[in-house]
């Protein structure tokens, strides 16, 4: 989403998010403010669920989903959701904006602990960090 | 009066070169923006299409307003014109909701609307800005009444959770004293000589006398207590009649209090040119421009069809869909052309034959994450109580805004106003809540521009998470500044015998506008195809 420029006084505001701008009749609204997410488990609630659900099951829509991440093969390895989560993938949107690489590395962790998913090896920022895009996509009109 | 004595009225050519001759360019630039040459979007009247050959079929996929538009000019372009519909209605992200409708969205949630006969809520578009020609020319061709949409108004509130003390703020009070006070700031700039080495003594001198009069201030450029400043941001006690009628003016807030606070950023929000005054809605809701379209089209339609593949080859191109009207047994369709209007959210994963690049292109853009809260209250507190007609008050908690209904002032009984309206991560948030739970979030948020009453008078609400939505699966197109590089033109470019068209084949995405303007691309591309295979 489009970010106004920001007074570095403004950063330093507790528990909000700025206030920023969104695109055309968004263009028009604003992004609302969010907790923090500190853990796997808090980025997955006030963020994945809204597409995957609660019981990480997907959905079924007009002739095409949200895929589900309960029993998905594709979170073998975690560089796989690592990538999708930076960049987006189809419908989905990038996530390089709105989270840090430490609460991607948890996300991660916690979809691929999950959901009858049973991917135990640790995930950490460091892996994250050199998929972060050179040039993070930037929404326009 | 009438004039017995009519002079012929100059043509706008005339003027023009007559305000050119007098004034220079500069005037008669001016001039002619003023007169109307386009601003906002690129519509200045529709195609004109006709002499199809006779007996040529057209498939239009998706009964939104992209997909109606095409419908109706290429049926006027004399085309066999037949449209498939996933949804039981058309109109598609065009839609309002009413007392007795049912929303039911992906993971299962179901919603009964409990307004009161009458009162509705427009949980998609819902406002539309006086240059959007191209939506409006149509909203008169169809008969579709539209009436002021109150965009901003200077009664309504502002609030930040970390400036004066958490408590919102009037829009007239913040603006006054953020406009006084930079105001005042140029003028002493000015008399102390800081801009002396930036403009000639000239400009000095009017930008002094500019300040004075944009800012508020008092002859001696301060921003203060008094009657200038309280007649902009209104007064302690306002001006009465009578022995008692004198006014009592108000104090400005701080300075650093107003600047540091943030809330400059919704004054500004309403100077974009999408924002700007005059802006419409449509009487009875926005559902009445789909009704309208759909009363051309309707005969065209069916609903009920779940498209699932869109093939082409050198005859023609051939749809097979799941017709949900026959417990979804599959059908095929057959045409020599099609304009797909399906969201990409949605056609990214359908099976489409078409070339690599647009293939790449359906996939390069992404959907962004919305909700909007209707929610209904006994009485019309925000007017009774608190003056507000219409306009927006916004807040940084998560709901973002609240936005009040721009007609239907002063009845008496319940009405609906916008209780939330979010995007990024809080609508992520809140589309990841149960409707109830989005519902005590939007009452508690709520309370705090409204304290005392907002729960108080609360009746039922209703709340539409576009990313939970079977049809859509976002709220709009995404575009990043690459991807409108790499792959906008692909997109909208005809492959062969299929041209898409939707808000998203647009620079003015998620605005009607976008759809309408597509959809003139699309059929006159086909046209143009179709008038080549002779
Ligand atoms: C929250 C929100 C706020 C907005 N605010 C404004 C505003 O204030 N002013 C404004 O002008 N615009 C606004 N917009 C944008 C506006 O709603 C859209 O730009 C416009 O309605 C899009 O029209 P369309 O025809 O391109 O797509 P749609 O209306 O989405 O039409 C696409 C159609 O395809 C159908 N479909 C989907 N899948 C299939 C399938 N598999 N088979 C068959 N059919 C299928 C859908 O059911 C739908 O009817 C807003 C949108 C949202 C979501």
């Amino acid at each position: 989403m489009r970010r106004i420029v920001l007074l570095s006084t403004l950063l330093a505001l507790p528990l909000l998010a700025p206030p920023g701008t969104a695109h055309a009749d968004s263009a028009s609204a604003f992004e609302g403010a969010v907790q923090p997410m500190t853990t796997g488990e808090d980025v997955y609630h006030h963020v994945c669920q809204s597409c995957h659900m609660p019981d990480g099951k997907g959905a079924m829509g007009a002739g095409a989903q949200f895929p589900a991440l309960a029993g998905n093969a594709k979170l073998q390895a975690s560089a796989y959701p690592i990538y999708v989560i930076m960049n987006g993938y189809g419908g989905m949107p990038w996530f390089s904006e709105m989270l840090t690489d430490q609460q991607i590395a948890n996300v991660v962790a916690y979809i691929r602990t999950h959901f009858g998913n049973n991917y135990t090896d640790p995930v950490t920022p460091t892996e994250v960090t050199p998929q972060r895009p050179a040039i993070p996509p930037k929404e326009i009109y | 009066m009438t004039d017995p004595h009519p002079h012929k009225a100059p043509t706008r050519r005339q003027i023009l070169t007559r305000i050119g001759t007098l004034a220079g360019s500069a005037a008669l630039y001016q001039a002619m923006t003023t007169m109307g040459h386009a601003q906002g979007t690129d519509f200045t009247a529709p195609p004109v299409l006709s002499g199809a050959k006779r007996g040529t079929r057209v498939l239009v996929l998706g009964a939104g307003l992209a997909g109606m538009l095409s419908a109706y000019e290429l049926r006027k372009a004399g085309y066999a014109v037949q449209v498939l519909e996933f949804q039981g209605r058309s109109g598609g992200r065009n839609i309002s909701l009413r007392g007795g409708d049912t929303v039911t969205e992906l993971g299962g949630a179901v919603q009964k609307v409990g307004f009161a006969s009458g009162n509705y809520i427009n949980p998609g578009p819902w406002r539309i800005p006086y240059h959007h020609q191209g939506l409006l020319h149509y909203c008169r061709e169809f008969g579709v009444e539209l009436e002021p949409f109150v965009e901003l108004n200077h009664n309504s509130w502002l609030h930040s959770s970390t400036a004066f003390d958490g408590k919102p703020v009037r829009y007239r009070e913040f603006s006054s004293d953020f406009t006084g006070f930079t105001a005042e700031l140029l003028g002493k700039a000015i008399d102390q000589h800081r801009l002396d080495d930036v403009m000639g003594a000239d400009e000095r001198a009017h930008l002094r006398t500019a300040m004075e009069q944009w800012g508020g201030l008092d002859p001696d450029l301060a921003y203060r207590k008094g009657d200038t400043s309280s007649l902009r941001r209104g007064y302690t006690r306002p001006q009465g009649g009578g022995i008692e009628g004198a006014p009592i003016p108000s104090d400005p807030f701080a300075r650093k209090d107003v600047l540091r606070s943030g809330l400059w950023t919704w004054m500004a929000f309403h100077e974009r040119l999408e924002m700007q005054t005059t802006m419409f809605q449509p009487v009875g809701g926005m559902d009445m421009i789909g009704r309208g379209f759909n009363r051309q089209v309707h005969d065209l339609i069916t609903l009920n069809c779940k498209v699932t593949s869109i093939r082409q080859d050198d005859h023609g191109v051939r749809v097979m869909y799941n017709d949900m009207n026959h417990g979804g047994v599959v059908r095929q369709a057959q045409a020599d052309y099609c304009v797909c209007t399906i969201p990409l959210s949605i056609l990214s994963q359908l099976d489409v034959q078409v070339s690599a690049p647009l293939k790449a292109a359906i996939m390069a853009v992404p959907y962004a994450s919305s909700v909007k809260m209707g929610m209904e209250f006994r009485r019309r507190f925000w007017e009774e109580d608190d003056q507000i007609y219409g306009g927006i008050s916004y807040t940084d908690q998560p709901i973002s805004q609240i936005a009040y209904p721009s007609h239907g002032y002063f009845s008496r009984g319940p009405a609906v106003l916008l209780g939330g309206y979010m995007f990024g991560p809080a609508a992520f948030d809140f589309a990841g809540m149960t409707p109830q739970a989005r519902l005590e979030q939007a009452l508690a948020q709520g309370e705090v521009l409204h304290p005392g009453t907002y729960r108080k008078e609360f009746s039922n609400g209703v709340s539409l998470a576009w990313s939970r939505v079977p049809w859509a699966l976002g709220c709009c197109s995404m575009w990043s500044e690459q991807a409108r590089k790499t792959h906008y033109k692909t997109l909208c470019t005809m492959d062969n015998r299929i041209v898409l068209a939707g808000e998203h084949a647009s620079y003015v995405g998620c605005w009607q506008e976008g759809a309408i303007l597509s959809a003139l691309d699309a059929v006159t591309q086909l046209h143009k195809r179709a008038q080549g295979a002779s």
